[in-house]
């Protein structure tokens, strides 16, 4: 079972991207606009190339130590986790906010993937 | 934006003057609320007080933002006499707020995050006043989405009924401009 563990991450990944609406998730993202955006670093961190990027690792982004040490990659599991309950998942990070249906965190994450490829994140 | 909407935030401006010397000891109250309670602590790491202080930081660092963009909108000339108004207005409101969220970190013994040098904003994108009110909309709906966040978060319930009143006054900058465009004001029976 071991070897096909990553396989199979990446595959739950997938889905959970698969099944979000990415325009359902631009709208639900304008609750992000407080503190986000996708190509600029607000009082949180750009979003552009998020999927993918490891935790904390925005350059001259003044992140909390918690995020700063966070063992995380992101992807849409991690999101998923993170979006749930930032502060259980990442204890001390900056982030209040989150998204209690899962299914407006899919639409966000399928968002957030669609507009890593937008012209506003080239 | 119609005229009628425009009398309408004149009219809210002038009610809202009219209501200053109330509504100031109603601000009074929250800054109270804010910083009374508990003298200088130690923000010591991993203590609730620490988070409670990131957090103020945070909405600290968006209501700076929050006072650069209106400074932006109000200097565009894109906005009318009356509407600029409305949105020195809220400006103030702002600075209220990242006035007393400094004082509160302070007050806890963190150190305010400090306003950046320099804020992009897409004024690329904002060629009417219409724009420029969608624009700060948009923040204020943000905003109201991050206290949102905040509220069941703070360790001290007086930081949480505090970051609920500043909801309060953002939520109603949200309707407020909402309506300015022409948009129903109010969309929904809850804000999440």
């Amino acid at each position: 079972m071991q070897p096909w563990f990553p396989a199979l991450l990446l595959l739950s990944s997938a889905a959970a991207l698969a099944a979000g609406d990415p325009q359902r998730g631009a709208a639900l993202y304008e609750r992000c606009g407080g503190c986000h955006s996708l190509a600029q670093d607000r009082a949180g961190p750009r979003h552009c190339g998020l999927i993918g990027r490891r935790a904390g690792a925005v350059k001259d982004f003044p992140y909390s130590d918690a995020m700063k040490r966070a063992p995380i990659s992101w992807d849409a599991a991690t999101l998923d986790r993170f979006l749930a309950d930032p502060q259980r998942v990442v204890p001390g990070t900056a982030m209040a906010y989150s998204v209690d249906d899962p299914r407006e965190r899919a639409d966000v994450i399928a968002y957030l993937a669609q507009a890593n490829r937008s012209p506003e994140c080239k | 934006m119609s005229f009628f909407a425009a009398s309408r935030a004149v009219n809210l401006v002038e009610a809202r003057r009219a209501f200053l010397g109330k509504s100031g000891l109603v601000l009074s109250g929250t800054a109270i609320a804010l910083l009374a309670g508990r003298d200088v602590l130690a923000a010591k790491a991993g203590s609730p007080v620490e988070s409670d202080v990131r957090i103020l930081n945070t909405a600290l660092a968006a209501e700076q933002e929050a006072v650069a963009a209106y400074q932006v909108g109000a200097e565009s000339g894109l906005l009318q006499k009356p509407v600029l108004d409305l949105a020195v207005s809220f400006q103030g409101h702002h600075k209220e707020h990242a006035d007393v969220l400094a004082r509160t970190v302070q007050k806890l013994g963190g150190t305010p995050v400090a306003a950046r040098a320099k804020y992009v904003f897409p004024v690329e994108k904002l060629k009417t006043q219409a724009d420029v009110l969608r624009f700060a909309a948009s923040l204020e709906k943000g905003a109201v989405s991050a206290y949102l966040g905040a509220v069941p978060v703070f360790d001290n319930r007086d930081l949480a009924k505090a970051a609920a009143s500043i909801l309060g006054d953002e939520a109603m900058h949200w309707a407020i401009l909402r309506n300015a465009v022409g948009e129903i004001p109010v969309p929904g029976a809850f804000v999440s």
